[in-house]
């Protein structure tokens, strides 16, 4: 039985940014709500835009506008990227839609990539609406498409952005950038940044500058295969570096590989000679899930939270937590972890450079060097530090957003959440250490959510040579020029101020500064208090998790499949238990290393991005976000008194 | 062996006021410090030993027995470990090897405790070393196998709140609005001459006399009537509890117990049917007319409607949490954590618990029917039901001295068989009589102040102490089965009571997020999803696994309280002094910047 809200005349239009064109539209269809699996719901009409598909609640008031609110994605508006899945239902059969439709169904099912779930009956709209709304959706949304036709290009022509978005974080598409970096890190003794691939005379897949160890020559970059760069990430207080390089091709010929081998050698020879540090290498392609290993385990994991009604729900109640294990995704994200500690491990207690090795190091070595700086540099917890280590590894580093979130429709082999899994981590560590973070559980949620919302370039581009080529303007007709793209860390441009406070941990255990005007040297200061009371100066290259000695390695490297020789940590070794346990054992220092807990009742769901919108698991009046509350209030009270404590404090003088 | 020697806070201690500081496993890393001691604990024996702490391997020490603690202290480690345990959680002792066995500490003692953890003491082969401490520990450990008296009783502490005084049940009947026109508090079980096992003063219709109670008592279980343990301040719908009905095999009826159905049906003017939960599984309900036992059919009672709500009985929970304790100690399951989780049930019988609770508190407050809910007996599920249904429906009882009550009234006046679950004083371990039910409520409890971080005045220490001293035996509150036996033991004068400790010293167990709020329902989500393995108790001996304590988020909310305070109270001097114009700056030392670095507090 079908509870009608009887349909009003009001005639209600869709919010359009600038640069945004309605394509076709339907009236009269009925949006349930998941409430309670009847069949409640209210009519609208169901539109569709280059940008979005929006849902217009005839029936709708601004009187509930929630606290918290997206400005440009609304309750009911899916952006084209957010979309995960669409099904028909006909005869109460549930059918995949994907590209042509020869028969239309009665009812659409939209599953989002945030894992909302809308459900459209079209059993009241008009056929021929019916048959452009069906289609259109499924065109825009599920079909292949041209790079130049993401709304990102619209929204930037139609609205010239003249915002400096940057706030407070490094973007890294300056030399400059990378130089504060070394200095930052106090690693530019040992390395340096280059300038040799601007115009991308090198590689198109290496960012404009980069930084190698400084005994590389500039000359050799050019002579010399570029994957075999060992790439700088970050420099450890003890000066240990973490670098990563693409791994070798697997065919080569005879002559190449020996000259490639005698440049290798050489470097390898020199970066593990004082005043450099002894170097292990780790392969992360065998010592890690695949790709195609993390993808299988999050489609199997989301499948878990994406639930048509309450029976669903119910059903698969009992049988839980056996279903979210066998989705293989949180023991992902504890291998993931155990690996950034052991990495850790090796550059704060063994001294040691530890080098990255993967196809094209875009991927988990993005995962693995991100959640090792969040770990042991506490200005990657802040909120610029971290946005600009997402800017550092991920999006100058060359990270494949478009055909990792498979945005452009292209190939689904290409697909995986690599950057979601980095999210789901660090939420285990900011869920584990909440005092040690300046960013909130609701930041990585949105956050997470930002990856499907094409007005902002951070996430829709594969590459910086990719963005830079695109951003010219010189193949579009339009006169508009270069492009200026917004950057999602301008959160205003989602947020508004209130929105924005829950970003925000209030909680967040900041360091006292000691003079606010300088905060460079600030900046420098955290690395003194980042080292952890070492229990012997240097281990001897035996112990640890990469057993093979460099030399030994790099004579085996060409030719054999590294992977082999690189131990896959199957078993714990002794060096990574003690490093845990005494970690564990002393009290935590939130400005300094931190290690996650990662026995089984460590791991947990990311609750608020993966619960959120199911109805049946909502906590009315609780939950995190009650404290989360709570805490905003109280420290609002604190700030309004400190503003009357200065007034009283004036008018004494 | 992991290196690790810094002390860490802990507030899962058993002890509170001697050691402060407790390392993970239950041990205390300390440095000259006296052996603690309550007023009127005695000293027994001492022994040197070897504790084989599972988690850091052997430990040389001394082990202290006293007529209330088993206390270990080691004598090469820096910093000392030490251990602490009142002797009331031991549940079993054995000896390990024997005086020819072979390998390094391989003969000794092993204990086995209440509280989900085993102790390993190894000790010299020669001469019987271990007679003596066993027989020692045998004796003093169980008390009621040997003719001795609970700790309990020797106990002379002494607190500033008497927790006798919480509980009175008039006063809390009319802080419910009872008696009313329609309710009335019968003295009939004064003596205890109608049940046994119920406490004294009873509410029940107005339109029910003495007699006809007698005769409803007669078709009721262990004589354990239908009476109110609450009612809804606005719908006036109550909730009772009872035992079964007495049916057996050929399906015997009362017309008493029907017509006081009816009664109780019609007390808050409902003309809709009455609900009865039967909190078993249905086919235990049937099988129970076997033992003369059964539930309401629907030919006898046409007025009501009865619901089962498939909750396992004690037996069940029992073997449930040794499987869970069989994965988190010594070490937790790692490969398959959340399968072994799921193996042990554990999490899905506290999801049928709660969702019990909820349909009863639901059917009292949206559906605005008078419920009336039973087991076999009415004093385990029953308890577990009725004490969380009201915790849902009435704020009061999420306060301190609320629960405080909840506990007195819905668990120990009314008959939950304490002493018998718990075993206390009682060598035999193996009695199929114990079980963990009140345990299982305290998680259950402990799962809505998870999922409502706001809604609870106490906090999780308030309900890991309750636990404690569940098993400890050095207050009064827990023994005995019955108010009657306690009333004969004359407990309340001869014993302290839990609530004494813990009301001298509210703050400690003072959850600063709470929000008072008035006559708020508060339906926890049973879903497990939200469900989650009570971590801070159940794994609280592993270094490996525990939490930090205290609570980080929360320590830095209580830094902002305190900071808020200090404001406000500097605020006013400052307006008092900018009033009267004595514009004397130099009375406040730090300006408010200063302050918020003093907190390191980010705005």
């Amino acid at each position: 039985e079908i509870h009608i809200r009887e349909p009003t005349e009001k005639e209600v239009n869709p919010h359009l940014l600038p640069g945004e064109l309605l394509l076709c539209e339907a009236s009269m269809v009925y949006k349930y709500i998941q409430e309670d699996g009847s069949n409640r719901g209210t009519y609208g009409k169901l539109v569709c835009t280059n940008f979005k598909i929006a849902f217009l609640d005839d029936s709708a008031s601004d009187d509930n506008e929630p606290q918290f609110k997206n400005k440009i994605v609304g309750e009911n508006d899916i952006t084209l990227q957010c979309v995960d899945q669409i099904y028909g239902v006909y005869d109460e059969k549930k059918k995949l839609l994907t590209g042509q439709l020869r028969k239309y169904p009665e009812k659409l099912i939209i599953y989002c990539k945030d894992l909302r779930v809308f459900q459209f009956c079209l059993r009241y709209t008009k056929e021929e609406e019916v048959k452009r709304i069906v289609s259109g959706i499924v065109h825009h949304s599920q079909t292949p498409k041209l790079l130049k036709r993401l709304f990102l290009f619209s929204y930037a022509s139609a609205a010239p952005n003249n915002i400096d978005g940057r706030n407070q974080t490094v973007m890294f598409d300056t030399l400059e950038d990378w130089r504060d970096e070394l200095e930052r890190t106090k690693g530019n003794v040992k390395y340096k940044a280059v300038t040799t691939n601007e115009g991308y005379k090198v590689s198109e897949k290496l960012p404009l500058y980069f930084v190698v160890p400084i005994c590389i020559s500039e000359e050799s970059i050019l002579k010399y295969d570029h994957s075999f760069l060992q790439i700088w990430c970050w420099s450890c207080h003890n000066g240990a570096a973490l670098l990563k390089m693409s791994a070798f091709p697997k065919e080569q010929d005879d002559s190449t590989s020996q000259t490639q081998k005698a440049f290798l050698d050489g470097i390898c020879k020199t970066i593990s000679k004082p005043p450099y540090e002894l170097l292990k290498m780790d392969d992360l392609s065998s010592s890690l899930p695949s790709l195609q290993d993390i993808q299988t385990a999050y489609t199997r994991f989301k499948q878990l939270f994406l639930i048509d009604n309450c029976t669903d729900f119910w059903a698969t109640d009992v049988k839980w937590f056996s279903l979210l294990e066998s989705t293989n995704w949180l023991e992902i994200i504890r291998r993931v972890l155990k690996k950034a500690i052991e990495v850790a491990e090796c550059l704060e207690r063994q001294h040691t450079n530890v080098l990255l090795i993967e196809e094209s190091a875009t991927d988990l070595c993005c995962v693995i060097s991100s959640l090792v700086q969040v770990m042991m540099d506490s200005y990657s917890r802040t909120k610029s530090g971290f946005q600009s280590l997402i800017q550092k590894e991920w999006v100058i580093g060359g990270h494949g957003f478009l055909d990792r979130c498979n945005h452009l429709h292209k190939s689904e082999k290409e697909e995986a959440p690599v950057f979601l899994l980095l999210l789901n981590c660090v939420w285990q560590l900011v869920q584990q250490y909440p005092p040690a973070f300046e960013f909130t559980e609701t930041y990585l949620t949105v956050l997470s959510d930002s990856l499907y919302v094409p007005i902002f370039s951070t996430f829709f581009f594969n590459s910086q040579h990719q963005k830079d080529t695109n951003t010219s303007g010189e193949s579009l007709k339009t006169q508009s020029g270069p492009f200026r793209f917004l950057t999602v860390w301008d959160w205003s441009v989602q947020f508004d101020p209130k929105a924005q406070a829950f970003l925000n941990n209030p909680l967040y255990a900041e360091k006292p500064r000691p003079d606010k005007s300088q905060r460079k040297s600030m900046r420098f200061k955290h690395q003194r208090q980042l080292s952890l009371p070492l229990t012997q100066t240097k281990s001897s290259t035996k112990r640890g998790f990469f057993r093979e000695e460099t030399d030994h390695l790099i004579k085996n490297i060409l030719g054999k499949r590294i992977g082999k020789l690189i131990n896959s940590s199957d078993e714990p070794p002794n060096s990574f238990r003690e490093f845990y346990d005494s970690w564990h054992s002393k009290p935590v220092d939130y400005h300094g290393l931190l290690l996650p807990r990662i026995n089984g009742p460590d791991i947990k769901v990311w609750a608020q991005r993966y619960l959120r919108w199911i109805p049946e698991a909502q906590l009315h009046g609780g939950g995190t976000i009650a404290t989360a509350a709570k805490i905003l209030d109280l420290m609002e009270q604190v700030q309004s008194l400190q503003v009357k404590m200065d007034e009283e404090h004036s008018q004494a003088i | 062996m992991a290196s690790s020697s810094t002390p860490k806070y802990n507030s899962n201690s058993l002890e509170s006021s001697s050691s402060k500081r407790t390392l993970k496993d239950g041990t205390n890393w300390e440095q000259n410090e006296e052996i603690p001691r309550l007023p009127g604990e005695t000293r027994v024996t001492d022994k040197d030993v070897i504790y084989m702490c599972p988690f850091n391997g052997p430990v040389k020490g001394r082990v202290y027995i006293t007529n209330y603690r088993l206390y270990l202290r080691s004598v090469e480690n820096d910093p000392v470990v030490v251990l602490n345990v009142p002797l009331g959680v031991i549940s079993r002792i054995e000896k390990m090897g024997g005086a020819s066995s072979r390998g390094e500490n391989s003969y000794g003692l092993d204990i086995t405790c209440k509280d989900m953890r085993n102790l390993r003491f190894a000790l010299k082969q020669e001469g019987h070393s271990r007679r003596d401490i066993f027989e020692v520990l045998t004796k003093y450990a169980f008390p009621q196998s040997h003719n001795l008296l609970f700790f309990a009783f020797l106990n002379e502490e002494k607190f500033s709140e008497n927790g006798w005084m919480v509980y009175n049940p008039m006063s809390e009947y009319r802080r419910q609005g009872l008696p009313n026109e329609r309710w009335r508090v019968t003295f009939i079980n004064e003596h205890y001459g109608l049940c046994d096992t119920y406490p004294s003063l009873l509410v029940v219709p107005y339109n029910a006399t003495d007699d006809d109670l007698k005769k409803v008592a007669a078709f009721r279980s262990r004589n354990r009537i239908p009476v109110l343990s609450w009612i809804h301040p606005e719908t006036q719908a109550v909730i009772m509890r009872c035992s079964q009905p007495l049916v057996g095999m050929s399906g015997k009826r009362n017309k008493d117990d029907e017509r006081y159905l009816d009664i109780i049906r019609e007390a808050n003017g409902q003309i809709s049917k009455l609900t009865i939960y039967d909190a078993r599984p249905n086919v235990n309900a049937v099988a129970n007319k076997a033992t003369g036992g059964g539930y309401e059919g629907e030919d006898a009672y046409p007025n009501a409607e009865l619901f089962f709500l498939d909750i396992h009985n004690i037996h069940v929970m029992r073997e449930s949490l040794k499987k869970l304790k069989d994965i988190v100690y010594p070490n937790v399951e790692e490969s398959h954590w959340l399968s072994s989780l799921e193996s042990t049930h554990w999490l899905e019988h506290i999801k049928l618990v709660l969702t019990g609770a909820i349909q009863v508190a639901d059917k009292v407050s949206s559906g605005r029917s008078s419920v009336l809910v039973h087991c076999s007996d009415g004093w385990d599920r029953t308890a577990q039901l009725t004490s969380l249904a009201m915790l849902m429906l009435d704020s009061y009882y999420r306060t301190i001295e609320g629960f405080e009550v909840l506990v007195q009234k819905e668990w120990i006046s009314f008959g939950h068989k304490f002493a018998s679950r718990i075993g206390h004083g009682d060598k035999n371990h193996a009695d199929a009589d114990r079980s963990p039910i009140f345990l299982q409520f305290i998680d259950c409890v402990w799962q809505m102040s998870k999922q409502f971080p706001t809604a609870f005045e106490f906090n999780e220490q308030f309900l890991i102490t309750i636990l404690d001293h569940l098993y400890s035996c050095r207050f009064g509150t827990f023994l005995y089965n019955s108010e009657s036996l306690r009333e004969k033991e004359k407990v309340t004068e001869k014993t302290l009571s839990l609530w004494s400790l813990i009301n001298s010293e509210k703050s400690k167990y003072t959850n600063p997020f709470y929000t008072k709020e008035l006559n708020r329902a508060l339906y926890p989500v049973a879903s497990m999803r939200h469900l989650e393995l009570w971590v801070n108790y159940y794994i609280r001996w592993n270094p490996r696994i525990r939490q930090q304590q205290p609570n980080p988020v929360e320590q830095r909310y209580m830094e902002l309280l305190a900071l808020r305070d200090d404001y406000m109270r500097r605020l006013e001097e400052l307006q008092i002094t900018n009033n009267s114009k004595i514009s004397n700056s130099s009375t406040s030392s730090a300006s408010p910047s200063q302050m918020m670095s003093q907190v390191q507090t980010h705005f």
